[in-house]
């Protein structure tokens, strides 16, 4: 038997059957070609191009900040790091990193880490061997570099503040990228250099001082091995940012208080700028540049004197006596009080069954306005709180500033807290009482101030009731606005306090400045922490230094100067520092006094 | 139809003298194989970054071989071929057991057999050898014996032992190369379409079974091809990289010497499995659909000479060694445009590889050997009268 002629057509049948098959598998093929190479196109081309090319961003040089006379805050310097590329040892890194180790000595886990490291990367990255080399042994690696295959030595860029701890709190500081920075952009990854600021004007002013970022496109192999350079963007510098501080008055200011728990604001009256700001414990800011040990970090935030906050902006204080200005002020707008009106203080004054004490017990006897504020009468102020009511003493420290941030150009400032018969209602769910109005009076109960908001108030005063903004950059100023205070009644509170500082008996007289066209004017205050207690106020009260440091009054000071044309105005505020005229007062005349003469040598050195 | 079946057939005394047979050689179907050889050896000039070495020459020499190989066997008279082509199987399974051997000594995966001046693969004769025996065998056949399923059992098994040797290498691309060309020409030589149908089931039935036998990397393979963003850095890496090669081309093409993933090794394997992605990248759709195009020529050739050829044994071969070179084709290209998993077959002509480029003259020089005595009527042993 063989095939006939059936089963040949049968099997031409079944090759048609085959060949169409095959046609029609092609047909597929085509039709996957034309959706890969033309619908598809576009977004394998993006890949293509992703794979290829690899952006490598460059990290612009920080912008320097400077004191108003060009003295640099913080500046960058050049730092060196030794490297080593592992493909370029001949497969001798131990040997290499051995001979390293005799010229800049290893910790065995750096050998440890850089050997890690060398493992998880590719053979042509380099990996760290050491930081910041010193020049002596900048200098060893370079005359031992034949023995030192694979290491060559990079450059960077450092964060140094030279004035150390004299403007860290306004200044502020950098530190190294964190996983949280990654999470707002992951484009930081691939700059593990670079340092953000995190507190005061770094932190404020990053992006200014920051810079704009270059880049550079390179064609990458699959292995991620450069292959050539596409594309050069150049980075862009941050700028340099001149503040209104003076390194000089810092100095001053950090001298005087560094022993302290405290802080000290001065203010320019007229433009609001910030020639000082200090606030101590301080801290070196240029610890941060390198990641902090959680030892370290521990210390620093557990330390009951809060060295990172910046007390001036964050400091939060029953004002006391200071806010006696405001009392003044609204007594006099509602008419309750003018310049001749004389309440008598007895010591102690009742509502209802509950006293209110002068905090001298004897009492004051019949006193002005005037004579009030000399002497910090606590009776005349409660009386005058008590006929003004609450709602007007609040509406006049709201215009001058309490209970809202100052809009100062630093992060972290805080509101204080201005209360109101709706705050308390709202928080307490308790109606606002008669005595909450007598502690309001004499600066005590709810109410909570920052020592900037107090040398703000303190400026405005001075400066005939023009409503300013702190700054510390010079660029930053703005266009003052009007308060709308009666010229009459600023002038009454200004003689009173000139009085405190330049009458005999007044609370600061013996702080006061005895040089013409230097004089000063202010309010004391100690704002006492506990409560005195009935049997304590009977045997008398103990003196301040007698009690533990944590129990002590706040002592308080805010001042302006010269009398005639204000031009500064100072608040210094001592924790626990006992009294505002034996404690702050001569500190803050030191400062002003200092910050008036330099005044005068700078506009002798213009002309 | 009549265009493939005009033919006059000669029964008796049918000799062809030399000269004859170089006349009747169809030299568009020579020329149409060289020219999908030159793409290829452009390709590899490409992928070298522009340099004939290390590949492109290397690939040139072995062409000018294949070509011996081509002429030596088209020029031989077909029932010679016949005659030996038992034995030829057999060789080429003695072949494959020997390395099966010599892997069992030399562990791990071992398909080559050094010759001394190339290796080959016994697996890549296989697919040549066990055309030519299943020819033979069904050239002794008749329509009735064909439906009758003991028929099949001795084709079967000269199918199941190489393949079930080959899959033991492991090389699952070969062995269901030869699963599927043996599949066809039972379907060509008029098996019933029942019996495929049952296989089918047969074959999904055991798909569970058969899952457990795969080696770890070729079941990371078939899941990773299902699901290539499952692992892209891994397995996954090789069908997106593939298909952004191919994508990136374009209609046109980045333009020869300058397709940025294949000098930049994004591909793997791009001189070999790979290439067709390259010359997507570089000459586009277009390019690309050439060559497919040249490809359907080529098959289209083969079919139409194993149509015209008047015996069976040479209509079998030639369709067989048609279709298994269809099988390269659309397995790779399939393969490197993300339609099947990664399994590891050449593009014919085209990828490097010295091997393959001889089986594969060596394959179309059977067709054309049977097209030069398309003429010839063969009996049932081989002798030229009935």
């Amino acid at each position: 038997m063989t095939w006939q002629a059936d089963g040949i057509k049968k099997m031409t049948r079944r090759t048609f059957v085959v060949g169409g098959a095959q046609l029609a598998l092609a047909f597929v093929l085509f039709g996957r070609m034309f959706y890969l190479q033309v619908m598809e196109a576009e977004k394998y081309q993006t890949l293509a191009d992703k794979n290829r090319i690899s952006l490598k961003l460059l990290p612009p040089p920080r912008g320097a900040i400077l004191d108003r006379n060009g003295v640099p805050f913080a500046s960058n310097r050049k730092t060196f790091r030794a490297v080593v590329v592992a493909e370029e040892t001949g497969g001798k890194l131990r040997k290499t990193l051995q001979n390293f180790g005799k010229l800049v000595p290893l910790e065995d886990e750096e050998y440890e880490r850089i050997l890690k490291e060398v493992k998880r990367k590719k053979s042509f990255v380099p990996v760290r061997i050491k930081d910041d080399l010193s020049f002596d042994e900048m200098a060893a690696i370079q005359l031992n570099i034949p023995d030192l295959a694979g290491v060559s030595i990079e450059d960077g860029l450092m964060r140094v503040y030279p004035q150390k701890e004299l403007a860290a709190h306004p200044v502020g500081y950098v530190s190294f990228i964190t996983d949280q920075d990654l999470e707002q952009s992951n484009l930081l990854s691939k700059m593990p250099d670079v340092r953000i600021g995190r507190t005061g004007i770094e932190q404020y002013y990053q992006e200014a001082l920051y810079g704009k970022t270059g880049n550079k496109k390179i064609e990458i192999n699959a292995v991620g091995r450069e292959v050539r350079e596409l594309e050069n963007q150049d980075a862009v510098a941050g700028e340099d940012l001149v503040l209104a501080l003076d390194s000089r008055l810092q100095k001053i200011g950090y001298d005087a208080l560094k022993n302290e728990s405290g802080s000290a604001v001065l203010l320019d009256v007229h433009t609001g700028e910030v020639k000082m700001m200090i606030s101590t414990p301080a801290f070196d800011p240029n610890m941060f540049n390198y990641p902090v040990d959680s030892k370290t970090w521990n210390k620093l935030n557990k330390n009951e004197r809060h060295p990172l906050l910046n007390k001036a902006i964050s400091g939060l204080y029953s004002p006391g006596s200071v806010f006696k200005i405001v009392v003044a002020l609204a007594g006099l707008e509602a008419g309750v009080i003018n310049e001749q009106t004389k309440i008598d203080c007895e010591g102690r004054l009742f509502v209802g069954d509950h006293p209110f004490h002068c905090w001298k017990k004897t009492g004051h006897g019949p006193l002005t306005l005037q004579q009030a504020l000399q002497h910090s009468c606590d009776i005349y102020f409660y009386e005058v709180a008590r006929q003004t009511g609450v709602d007007k003493i609040i509406e006049v420290a709201d215009r001058l500033g309490f209970g809202t941030k100052t809009g100062i150009d630093l992060a972290g400032e805080k509101d204080g807290l201005l209360p109101s018969r709706a705050w308390k209602e709202g928080r307490f769910g308790d109606a606002w009482r008669l005595g909450d109005t007598m502690n309001l009076g004499i600066g005590q109960g709810f109410l909570l101030a920052t020592p900037l908001q107090m040398a703000l108030m303190m400026a405005q005063i001075a400066n005939g009731g023009k409503k300013l903004t702190p700054v510390l950059s010079v660029n930053a100023q703005k266009e003052p606005s009007n308060l709308k205070i009666s010229p009459r009644h600023l002038r009454i509170i200004r003689e009173g306090l000139t009085a405190v500082v330049n009458k005999p008996g007044g609370t600061a007289y013996h702080a006061r400045i005895n040089v013409d066209g230097q004089k000063m004017a202010g309010k004391t205050a100690s704002t006492q922490i506990r409560r005195i207690s009935l049997a304590e106020r009977e045997e008398g009260l103990k003196k301040q230094h007698e009690l533990p440091w944590k129990d002590r009054d706040h002592a308080f000071f805010v001042a302006y100067a010269p009398l005639d044309k204000p031009r500064y105005a100072i608040s210094v505020a001592v924790e626990h520092g006992g009294g505002g005229g034996s404690i702050s007062a001569p500190i803050a005349a030191m400062i002003m006094q200092r910050a008036l003469e330099l005044d005068k040598e700078d506009r002798k050195k213009l002309k | 139809m009549s265009l493939f079946l005009d033919r006059n057939c000669y029964f008796k005394d049918y000799e062809l003298s030399f000269k004859d047979r170089l006349l009747n050689i169809s030299w568009s179907y020579f020329i149409l194989i060289a020219l999908v050889v030159g793409i290829g050896i452009l390709l590899l000039y490409s992928v070298a970054g522009g340099s004939m070495e290390p590949w492109a020459i290397k690939q040139t020499y072995r062409f000018g071989l294949g070509c011996c190989v081509f002429f030596f066997i088209a020029l031989t008279d077909l029932r010679i071929w016949m005659k030996y082509a038992y034995v030829l199987y057999g060789l080429s399974l003695l072949l494959l057991i020997a390395v099966e051997i010599r892997g069992e000594i030399g562990m791990g995966a071992q398909r080559w057999l050094d010759l001394g001046f190339m290796q080959i693969q016994p697996s890549e004769l296989m697919k040549i050898t066990l055309v030519l025996a299943l020819a033979r065998y069904f050239h002794g056949s008749d329509e009735e014996d064909v439906e009758r399923w003991r028929h099949l059992i001795i084709p079967s098994l000269m199918m199941g032992v190489p393949v079930g040797l080959i899959l033991i290498q492991p090389d699952l691309g070969t062995a269901s190369m030869l699963l599927f060309v043996t599949l066809a020409i039972f379907f060509l030589v008029g098996v019933q379409w029942w019996k495929f149908a049952a296989l089918f089931v047969l074959g999904l039935i055991s798909i569970p079974i058969g899952w457990q036998f795969l080696h770890d990397y070729q079941k990371e393979r078939v899941l990773t091809f299902l699901n290539p963003e499952r692992d892209p850095l891994g397995a996954g890496y090789h069908i997106l990289q593939s298909k952004i090669t191919l994508g990136s081309g374009g209609v046109f093409g980045k333009g020869f010497l300058e397709g940025t993933q294949s000098h930049l090794n994004f591909i793997p394997e791009k001189h070999t499995d790979f290439i067709f992605t390259v010359l997507a990248e570089e000459f586009g759709m277009v390019g690309a659909g050439v060559l497919l195009f040249l490809y359907m020529v080529i098959i289209f050739y083969g079919f139409r000479m194993a149509l015209k050829s008047c015996n069976f044994f040479g209509k079998i071969l030639a369709l067989g060694l048609t279709v298994n070179f269809s099988l390269y084709v659309f397995i790779n290209t399939a393969m490197v445009m993300g339609l099947l998993p990664v399994v590891g077959v050449p593009l014919p002509l085209v990828s490097y590889g010295g091997s393959a480029m001889m089986v594969l003259m060596a394959g179309f020089g059977f067709i054309e050997c049977v097209h030069v005595n398309e003429e010839m009527v063969i009996g049932r042993l081989g002798s030229s009268d009935c």
